[in-house]
């Protein structure tokens, strides 16, 4: 495998085959020369990198919780600047949090509010796997509507998800950070760009990053990427970023695809196409195109 | 011996906090609860006058305020935080990491009891739930010790790479006003040292991973040698203690006997209320009992065996417990029952007495009811609620 990819993190690991987390990671600490430390929450990236007594992190790394990824980069941050201060520490490290979105969204979200709020320096990346896949597949905030999951099954009477997911990209941005854009493994050229600008943001930068998990979205593993550019093909997933409040949309599909050329590759959506939940598609695409009418309207107010 | 001492007056709050500038950590990261802010605003004061230059995380939660400090601890920092009740329960998840990861983090506990209801006063509701999760605890019994003990604490947890708090009662100390004798900030710098952390974050050379995942094969390996070294930590409190008497003039144990020698009847209690213990002991002295006291200090780890060989001549001893304990008899009643054991060739009776829930005072008319119950015999195995 490529050296340069492989630098920080190591080929071995024991990720899903035809996970994308690996790629997400590499991008990500790729786009830069300068040295990292990386916190990282608990979920499928840590538990697949660190099994002792083997690691495959070739950079300091620290895995503490599940809720507070952006709290340990915090200390890691206040330890820098106070040891740069009493004249123990020449040159900083850059800081990257890496939570999945159960870790992000939900049970970290305070954590990371807090962080972003007191205006520590680092790069949050979540990689958005839409649910609990390390523990099984159990809906998340960030699971979308409609989805089967094990917490929340479709069955004779449910249609998976009854609740949308939340818009977390607008709930960062109102932290007032100057940089943060929604990326997706399947445009990792697109990925490293975004990482480039968050790892040069001064304070705190923020990635949402769509992770097409083969495992609990039910494709095959050799699917992944191109899960992942039907979720932006279909508008499910823009690709956009936030730099000082002004909204830019990376990627405008020359034709937006239907809805159900995403929903019909995974299996968690396979009990839409049943004639009764027909109306459930129906709402999933009016959603879709709200939803990027609403950025595009975000884009145009500039 | 001419010390280098000066006699301030202060709460154990300011004492803390006063400790605190004196050892100078690196990262502090906080967040506020009652009776425990006093702590943290004094410290903050400092800062904004320019005493300290230590980088401070206002967290927005205990959760993340432990978190941060764990964060900056495995980067290398001399990090510390605080904290009271819900607020140490709140945090409770990370304790147990931050001593597998053996960071040395000193965690200034003013404690309290825990809701529901809500109460805001002394209490050891707080501290008990964390009392077996690889932190040393060190209980104070008055605005002295909780001074000292930060100081103690720091050079304790940076020695042996094991978390500490040291611990005050919420209000009785933390608020209380007395005459201390504090070092001097140069003695304190020398006696505490800089910390040398073997493995960091920002050792960028030697990477390495902290909190890791270990399975079945090696999980209890680890925890295995986590208590062994946490076993050593008896060995060096004692050491420590001896150290600090050469700058501070005040001796230390992880226990005070107060006139134990040829006590008949003893109380076993650590924390605020021993000030008031010693007193009632005194004046039933002065009429002729025999009754002492023997107040804990360290009590994770706890001296089984020395406590035990401490109390071997005394029959019956009554163990006052300041936390409620459902279900169960409470921890430092099990704790001597357990100690004693150790010297168990002949029958001991030992009560059980729960006390000073939620900030109820405990006088002396309570601690000579205690005695007299064991003098009169009335030692059942029924826990005793001196309210």
């Amino acid at each position: 495998m490529n050296k340069i990819l492989t630098d920080k993190l190591a080929p071995g690991h024991a990720t899903c085959a035809g996970c994308g987390i690996p790629a997400i990671v590499r991008t990500v600490l790729g786009a830069m020369d300068e040295p990292v430390i990386v916190s990282n929450a608990t979920g499928c990236l840590e538990v697949t990198t660190t099994i002792y007594p083997n690691t495959s992190w070739k950079v300091p790394y620290i895995h503490s919780a599940f809720g507070n990824a952006a709290a340990t980069a915090a200390g890691i941050d206040a330890a820098q600047k106070a040891l740069e201060k009493r004249g123990k520490l020449k040159k900083k490290a850059k800081i990257v949090a890496f939570g999945g979105d159960g870790g992000t969204y939900d049970i970290g979200l305070q954590a990371l509010s807090g962080a972003l709020e007191r205006g520590h320096d680092f790069l949050y990346v979540c990689y958005d796997n839409e649910g609990y896949m390390n523990t099984g597949g159990q809906r998340s905030g960030a699971t979308p509507y409609g989805a089967d999951t094990e917490t929340e099954p479709a069955g004779d009477l449910a249609f998976g998800k009854t609740r949308q997911r939340k818009d977390l990209m607008e709930i960062v941005k109102a932290h007032g950070i100057s940089y943060l854009a929604e990326a997706n493994v399947a445009y990792l050229q697109d990925l490293k760009k975004k990482a480039k600008k968050a790892l040069g943001t001064s304070g705190p930068s923020f990635l949402l990053v769509l992770q097409p998990c083969t495992n609990l979205w039910k494709f095959p593993t050799s699917q992944y990427v191109n899960v992942g550019k039907l979720a932006t093909e279909t508008n499910f997933w823009p690709l956009y970023e936030i730099e000082n409040g002004n909204y830019v949309i990376n990627y405008v599909p020359r034709e937006r695809k239907p809805i159900e050329e995403f929903l019909k590759t995974q299996g968690r959506f396979k009990h839409l196409f049943a004639e009764k939940n027909k109306k459930i598609i129906a709402a999933i695409q009016r959603t879709v195109d709200d939803n990027w009418k609403k950025l595009q309207k975000k884009v145009s107010d500039i | 011996m001419i010390r280098n001492t000066k006699v301030k007056a202060m709460t154990g709050g300011y004492a803390m906090a006063e400790a605190l500038r004196q050892v100078h950590p690196d990262v502090m990261a906080v967040y506020p609860i009652t009776p425990q802010t006093p702590i943290i605003e004094t410290y903050a004061r400092m800062k904004a006058g320019g005493e300290v230059t230590t980088e401070i995380v206002q967290a927005e939660s205990e959760h993340s305020a432990m978190s941060a400090t764990v964060g900056a601890s495995a980067s290398g920092a001399r990090a510390v935080t605080a904290t009271s009740s819900q607020g140490l329960l709140y945090m409770t998840e990370i304790l147990p990491i931050a001593s597998g990861l053996r960071l040395p983090i000193v965690m200034c506990v003013s404690s309290r009891s825990l809701s529901a209801p809500l109460n805001i006063h002394g209490e050891h509701g707080d501290v008990m739930v964390a009392r077996n999760l690889g932190w040393v605890q060190i209980f104070s019994q008055n605005v002295q010790e909780a001074y000292d003990n930060v100081i103690i604490s720091t050079k304790l947890a940076e020695t042996m790479d094991i978390p500490v708090m040291p611990i005050m009662d919420g209000f009785h100390v933390s608020h209380t006003t007395e005459r201390i004798e504090v070092c001097t900030d140069r003695e304190v710098r020398r006696f505490i040292g800089t910390r040398s952390a073997k493995k960091t974050l920002l050792n960028l050379s030697d990477p390495v991973t902290f909190g890791p995942v270990a399975l079945q094969n090696s999980y209890f390996e680890f925890k295995i040698d986590q208590e062994k070294e946490f076993e050593n930590v008896k060995k060096e409190y004692k050491k420590i203690c001896a150290e600090y008497e050469k700058i501070s003039g005040r001796k230390y144990g992880m226990f005070e006997s107060y006139r134990l020698n040829d006590a008949k009847y003893a109380i076993v209690m650590m924390g605020a209320t021993v000030g008031t213990a010693k007193e009632a002991i005194d004046l039933l002295r002065a009429k002729g009992e025999k009754v002492g006291l023997l107040n804990m200090r360290l009590y994770r780890p706890f001296p089984y065996e020395e406590v035990g060989e401490e109390l071997a001549h005394i029959r019956k001893i009554a163990v006052l417990d300041r936390v409620m304990s459902f279900g169960a008899y409470p921890p430092l009643y099990q704790d001597v029952v357990s100690s004693m054991q150790h010297a168990a060739s002949r029958k001991y009776e030992i009560a059980s007495y729960i006390y000073g829930l939620g900030g109820r005072d405990t006088t002396q008319s309570h601690i000579k009811k205690v005695f007299k119950d064991l003098e009169e015999g009335e030692i059942s195995e029924k826990i005793k609620y001196s309210k």
